[in-house]
């Protein structure tokens, strides 16, 4: 024993010598912070809070508003789903006001907490918490009256840009993949393939859509990761003469990054929930517009509403009325596109808000 | 006393059984056999021989203290490991670093965000873990330490099955694969089987705890009819035990929810869950009921009845073991059995307990390589065993607590594990590399 004794004690000595070799410099001045009696927290999924896709937007959006309201707030970033329950148990005895789960896969671990803890506000992004872990069984209303929803409706969002990729496609064929058939995935090449539909009967130009039947018929990698699956898939896809392509689940579009590449063909690429030209810069060359869900602002209102004592657990549903969902800029493809699309989406946006146009999705039926 | 040891050296060319058969015999002479303390405890000179006089590698002996040794050096351990991880909790903390940068000009910033850094973050897991003070009413206050007890159950029941496997000298690394089978074998009777609850909680359970022993019988045979090593193959178990479960999970009609393309179960029915203790508000349920009646039985086991005499007579020298009439090759299908059933036990407090929303892959959470620190920490003693599944499960509990009051990583709590474990692997085995003589404390 004695001689790890010694070892502790050199090593204590060896940080203490660093520190005098670097303790020359000026003491701050003296900060004094008056913070108020509001503790958000937000727990990731296992994507964690970098993942360039919801959880970062998502813990931007308490950042912000915990910046704004001049609250604390505290954070877990989950390894695998074995953190959950001990997560949320932690932000519990934390004393959090009000805990933002981050996707779907946390849906049945708040539910637990929140039926426990009726005083503590939730906020559970992408499931309605409403019926079943995979949220399919959607009736508008949150199990535990202290949940409340953020749920997206991107097949709006996802029309617009399957109307603007029917626009732009030479080939004649568009294509589209999935993680998982989840709603929150199937939902976007739902949308995506209503706007091609559209566009097709519309100017009389048949467009054909890959990879997306309808009632839950599609092509999906089975899973959530960046491997050569993806790559399988979307390679399978551009077989198929697809020119456009939305890859629909976190970091699979990595794998249509290096199918494209290995094609060699002039492909267009489009994103999901952010805007890939900005997330991933190594999309830029690719990247056509991105579907992009706002969960920053949502996020961000939601908490910032709480913090000032208006929790309203009723679901909040993003659509292109209250700017929840969009799509992007089309950034490097802006000269390849048609001139009179831009105005064409603009009128189409309308129709779909005042309701002209018809968008079906398992928010909206 | 450099270099190789004169005595085995001297004795390995004439391995004589009469020579060795005495002490070793006496050692585990019946009238040895009642009461934990007077056990079979080697000491040194004991185990050197027997490290000399058996086939099995140069540090079975070292192995063997490693495993049963003092409580002493387990309580200095953990003081030790703690010691080392605030000093990286201090390393981390910007404060600290920040505040170092100026000690000169103000030293008394650079102490106070060392106090409350330290303050801060063992405050944190105290109240994760044991007692949270801010909590509004009792339920709220006590409920961390129900967490811990909620973490603690598969701990030691886990633990119990390498510590049992430890006292019959075999590492039994294999509790990841032997807790996925035994919690896809009681995941499947829970979904399959329609029955009422007397009928099907016990039956699931059983059913995990048979799948556990078999997965780790199957390393007890190989080892006793071909001499196979039980630490290969409880390793490479784990990774066929792992795609078996991961293929099942991911085909319909096997393991998988009915028309999902997750590599999930559905959710275990009502009737096959373990019930909770402390009623709703609270997660702990009867899996840890059921690891205190198995700390109870495997303390019976190991000491009051002829199969745990036998267990431990060949784990302390199975040459010895098998003069006086013992068959090992027996005994270690036995022991690995039961031990199989232990750490099944463990998957089945997973899957019907824990996180009854459906087997998964991940459902081990570690526990199966946690295990064999509970168990050396715990001197693979039952009661030991209890002890250190506590103190783990707490680790565990609060860790999640430090995490989000302190943003210090959940990983701290392993790093504290390990270090427990390598300064109790420490002396022993040093004194085995080096042949130091034994010290006195130790």
């Amino acid at each position: 024993m004695k001689t790890w004794k010694r070892t502790s004690a050199i090593a204590a000595l060896a940080v203490m010598a660093s520190a005098t070799l670097a303790a020359c410099g000026d003491a701050p001045d003296e900060k004094a912070e008056e913070k108020i009696d509001f503790l958000p927290c937000i727990l990731s999924d296992a994507g964690g809070f970098d993942d360039k896709s919801f959880n970062q937007l998502s813990y931007e959006g308490v950042e912000d508003a915990a910046k704004e309201l001049n609250a604390e707030f505290r954070e877990f970033q989950s390894t695998n789903e074995n953190d959950y329950d001990g997560a949320l148990e932690g932000f519990v005895a934390e004393g959090c006001d009000m805990i933002v789960t981050v996707g779907f896969a946390l849906a049945a671990a708040t539910k637990k907490s929140a039926a426990a803890n009726p005083e503590i506000e939730y906020v559970l992004i992408d499931d309605a918490a409403d019926g079943g872990e995979d949220g399919a069984t959607f009736d508008g209303q949150a199990d535990e009256p202290n949940i409340k929803p953020l749920l997206y409706n991107t097949a709006e969002a996802a029309f617009l840009a399957g109307y603007a990729a029917a626009d732009y496609t030479k080939t004649g064929t568009v294509g589209t993949y999935g993680g998982m058939p989840f709603p929150t995935v199937t939902i976007f090449m739902d949308g995506f393939k209503q706007g091609v539909d559209y566009y097709a009967k519309e100017k009389g130009k048949a467009v054909k859509v890959v990879g997306w039947e309808g009632n839950d018929k599609g092509v999906f990698t089975g899973g959530f990761d960046a491997n050569e699956k993806a790559t399988n898939t979307a390679k399978q896809i551009l077989d198929q003469g697809a020119d456009v392509i939305l890859p629909v689940g976190g970091p699979i579009y990595q794998g249509a990054l290096t199918a494209i590449d290995e094609s060699g063909k002039d492909i267009a690429l489009i994103g999901v929930d952010a805007d890939f030209y900005d997330t991933d810069p190594n999309t830029q060359d690719v990247v056509f517009t991105s579907i992009l869900k706002n969960m920053k602002i949502s996020v961000y209102e939601t908490v910032l509403a709480a913090g000032d004592g208006d929790f309203d657990a009723s679901p909040y549903v993003g659509t292109l009325e209250n700017d929840g969902v969009g799509i992007a800029e089309f950034h490097n493809f802006d000269s390849k596109i048609s001139d009179t699309l831009a105005d064409e989406l603009a009128s189409v946006r309308a129709g779909i808000i005042d309701g002209s146009i018809p968008v079906t999705s398992y928010l909206v039926q | 006393m450099t270099g190789d040891d004169p005595l085995s050296k001297r004795r390995e060319p004439d391995d004589e059984h009469p020579i060795v058969e005495a002490p070793g015999a006496a050692e585990v002479a019946p009238s040895h056999l009642p009461g934990e303390d007077d056990d079979l405890t080697p000491d040194e000179d004991v185990s050197v021989a027997a490290a000399a006089a058996t086939p099995q590698s140069p540090f079975a002996g070292a192995l063997r203290q490693i495993a049963t040794g003092s409580t002493m050096v387990s309580l200095l351990s953990i003081v030790l490991a703690v010691v080392v991880g605030s000093i990286m909790i201090l390393a981390t903390d910007e404060d600290v670093r920040d505040s170092m940068g100026y000690i000169g000009s103000r030293p008394g910033d650079f102490f106070f965000y060392v106090r409350e850094a330290i303050t801060g973050a063992y405050g944190a897991l105290f109240r994760g873990s044991v007692w949270n003070g801010e909590g509004t009413d009792f339920e709220t206050r006590i409920r961390p330490l129900t967490e811990t007890l909620k973490f603690s159950g598969p701990l030691i029941l886990a633990g119990l099955g390498v510590g049992l496997a430890f006292r019959a000298g075999l590492f039994n690394i294999g509790g990841r694969g032997q807790m996925l089978l035994a919690g896809a074998a009681a995941g499947w009777v829970a979904i399959s089987v329609d029955a009422p609850a007397a009928i099907h909680l016990p039956l699931a359970i059983l059913a995990g705890a048979a799948a556990g022993a078999l997965w780790a019988g199957l390393a007890g045979l190989l080892k006793a009819r071909t001499g196979a090593h039980e630490v290969i193959v409880t390793i490479m178990l784990n990774y066929v035990g792992y795609y078996l479960v991961f293929y099942a999970l991911s085909k319909q009609g096997w393991l998988q929810a009915p028309g999902s393309a997750n590599p999930k179960s559905e959710a275990m029915p009502e009737s096959a869950v373990l019930p909770n203790l402390l009623g709703d508000r609270f997660n702990l349920h009867w899996g840890f009921v059921g690891a205190l009646v198995a700390v109870a039985f495997t303390w019976w086991l190991l000491n009051k009845s002829a199969m745990g005499f036998r267990f431990r007579a060949v784990g302390e020298n199975p040459e010895a073991a098998r003069a006086s009439g013992i068959n090992v090759g027996a005994t270690y299908v036995y022991v690995m059995l039961i031990a199989g059933a232990l750490v099944g036990l463990a998957g089945v407090n997973q899957v019907l307990g824990t996180a009854p929303s459906g087997v998964t892959v991940d459902l081990d959470a570690g526990i199966g390589f946690d295990a064999i620190t509970v168990a050396l920490l715990g001197r693979s003693r039952p009661l030991g065993i209890l002890a250190a599944g506590l103190l783990f499960g707490a680790l565990k509990a609060g860790s999640f607590t430090m995490s989000v009051s302190e943003g210090i990583p959940v990983e701290i709590v392993l790093v504290i594990q390990s270090l427990i474990v390598l300064f109790i692997a420490a002396p022993p085995l040093v004194r085995a590399i080096f042949r130091l003589p034994k010290e006195a404390t130790a």
